[in-house]
């Protein structure tokens, strides 16, 4: 049998829809390709530990810290699995960290703009574990295994993320005017970077035909965008807030709202390295690593006399 | 003292002292030394807030003055906090936070094993639910200092070091007073001199095992159980406190 057979026969499988598991034959752009994606994913979660790790020393109720200390290591679990499931295409993850701690692997931007206030956590809950959860959604029954597999956890997880956020958001938006204030100025900040997580418009990033054939996207980055806007909205109007767009209003004969792009400039910049905490985020994941180094080594240390001692006796 | 005021005060302590060491413990969330361990430690610092709200919730009602968990949380100075000096302690390097916690383990283990039998219901209930999660504390920070202890050179010597800086405080963790003879005698409170000798036994394998010394002839720090704490308390709760603080009339 030949490598055309077996191509055929990975085509054939995609065409029904079938489920691509580890063992089984792939071309090597898919599987690049699903390194790549998946390794992403887990660094954004390990990433996305950072920004609301910021605010559960200061959490200001203890049902407050149960909950965010809960999603932060929720967020953890995600990268654990995805990492898992990276590892199952042939990679490894002292590899995967390598390259995330040396600044080569993105992960997702929108981690690296502050959480400035407690508002925060509950906007980051709410709008980008909502975005994430749009853009991932689909990837629940995409072509890998391990990967579809994982992606129906954490997309539980993820909405049970998003409802909460959505909770803290309305504590803040019906409390003290202080607090609503609070609320405002996170959905100030956040309402941009949030609609750049559905990547750069369609015309800047014509949909890969490959990733919609590996079933690893179904709608491009301007459908996500406005089904992210419409669904949204009432929730914002419901919380009394102000989206901070001028131009965003209803649009009856597209049954949707219009509104502005964000900074793509911004979006750019932030990419290349130069949003307000890229350097800190990474500073902070490389403290880290270093600082555990001597405990990885002493765990691979003792695992390793033990295994003498097991042979010896 | 009346009954209620030493079930207030003795509820404080257990709660207080459970907070405390999980705020200490999740410092480390999102910084662990690596993933799995990042994971297990926020898993653990969980339990135990969850020990101290259900704690502090009891405290409250016993009380009965309207306050909430939260109040009592958020609202009281570092003077009239109760927990346990060695809950405060910065958690230096991994190796300090382990031993500490090892030491915490050991004695939690026994001592709410105790109060799941105590004659008051709510805090045998807390106590009943917090064995489970303390035997797997316990085993995870037995097996770190065993694995820290046996494992490199540099392992080893930043564990000896962590003992020393955090032998000092273990001790206050057995200290009873006009409270605790009061709760004894109504079979609320755990008599903790009975607790001492196995404690001793149990952690004196674990260094000897861990190839550790305990530090000769340390002296005893005191003062928790008066409200009197070291530099670090206020610190803590200037942080955690802060935006209750801020915004006293605000609910989240
Ligand atoms: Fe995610
Ligand atoms: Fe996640
Ligand atoms: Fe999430």
């Amino acid at each position: 049998m030949g490598v055309v057979n077996f191509e055929d026969l990975f085509e054939a499988k995609l065409a029904k829809n079938d489920i691509i598991e580890p063992k089984d034959w792939m071309p090597d752009n898919y599987r690049k390709h699903l390194i790549r994606q998946i390794s992403q994913h887990a660094h954004s979660e390990i990433v996305g530990m950072l920004p609301e790790g910021n605010w559960i020393t200061r959490a200001p109720s203890l049902r407050a810290k149960l909950v965010l200390l809960a999603k932060v290591q929720d967020e953890g679990g995600h990268g654990l699995y995805l990492y898992t499931a990276a590892e199952s295409l042939g990679t490894s993850r002292d590899e995967m960290l390598d390259a995330l701690l040396t600044g080569k692997a993105k992960y997702s931007s929108i981690f690296n703009y502050p959480t400035l206030t407690w508002a925060d956590v509950g906007a980051v809950g709410w709008l980008v574990d909502g975005a994430a959860i749009m853009n991932q959604v689909m990837l629940q029954r995409t072509s890998y295994g391990p990967y579809a597999r994982a992606m129906v956890r954490i997309c539980k997880e993820e909405s049970f993320h998003q409802r909460q956020g959505y909770e803290l958001m309305t504590h803040l938006a019906f409390g003290t005017p202080a607090q609503k204030e609070m609320a405002q100025d996170a959905l100030n900040r956040w309402w941009y970077p949030t609609l750049m997580m559905f990547g750069p418009p369609d015309i800047e990033s014509p949909n890969s035909e490959n990733a919609l054939k590996w079933r690893i996207k179904r709608e491009t980055n301007d459908e996500l965008r406005q089904r992210f806007v419409n669904q949204t909205m009432p929730q914002i109007e419901y919380l009394g807030l102000v989206v901070p767009d001028k131009n965003l209003k209803w649009n009856e004969a597209k049954k949707g709202y219009d509104f502005s792009e964000p900074d793509w400039t911004e979006f750019k910049a932030v990419i290349k390295g130069n949003g307000p905490c890229n350097k800190e985020r990474l500073a902070s994941r490389n403290k880290s690593h270093s600082e555990g180094a001597w405990v990885r080594e002493a765990a691979a240390a003792y695992a390793k006399k033990q295994n003498e001692n097991y042979q010896a006796a | 003292m009346t009954s209620q005021e030493a079930l207030v005060n003795y509820t404080l302590r257990l709660g207080d002292t459970s907070l405390i060491l999980a705020q200490r413990l999740s410092e480390w969330t999102g910084h662990g030394p690596f993933l799995e361990e990042d994971l297990a430690l926020t898993n653990i610092a969980l339990d135990i807030f969850g020990r101290a709200k259900a704690l502090l919730e009891y405290a409250a009602k016993v009380e009965g003055k309207g306050r909430t968990e939260d109040d009592i949380a958020f609202f009281r100075s570092d003077r009239e906090y109760f927990n346990a000096l060695i809950t405060e302690q910065p958690n230096g390097d991994y190796a300090k936070t382990i031993i500490r916690q090892a030491l915490i383990d050991c004695f939690d283990l026994a001592f709410y094993t105790e109060l799941a039998k105590s004659k008051d219901e709510t805090l045998a209930g807390i106590a009943a639910k917090s064995i489970k999660e303390i035997t797997y504390h316990k085993r995870h920070s037995f097996s770190w200092v065993n694995r820290f202890g046996n494992g490199t050179e540099e392992s080893f010597n930043r564990l000896q070091k962590g003992l020393n800086e955090i032998w000092p405080f273990a001790g206050e963790l057995f200290e009873m007073n006009e409270v605790d003879a009061l709760l004894i005698k109504e079979g609320v409170a755990v008599d903790l001199s009975t607790l001492k000798a196995n404690w001793e036994k149990e952690i004196n394998q674990l260094l000897a095992k861990a190839n550790l010394v305990a530090p000769e002839g340390t002296y005893v720090q005191t003062g928790s159980r008066k409200g009197l704490h070291g530099e670090h308390l206020s610190y803590i709760l200037a942080e955690m406190q802060s935006l209750p603080r801020m915004h006293p009339t605000a609910k989240w």
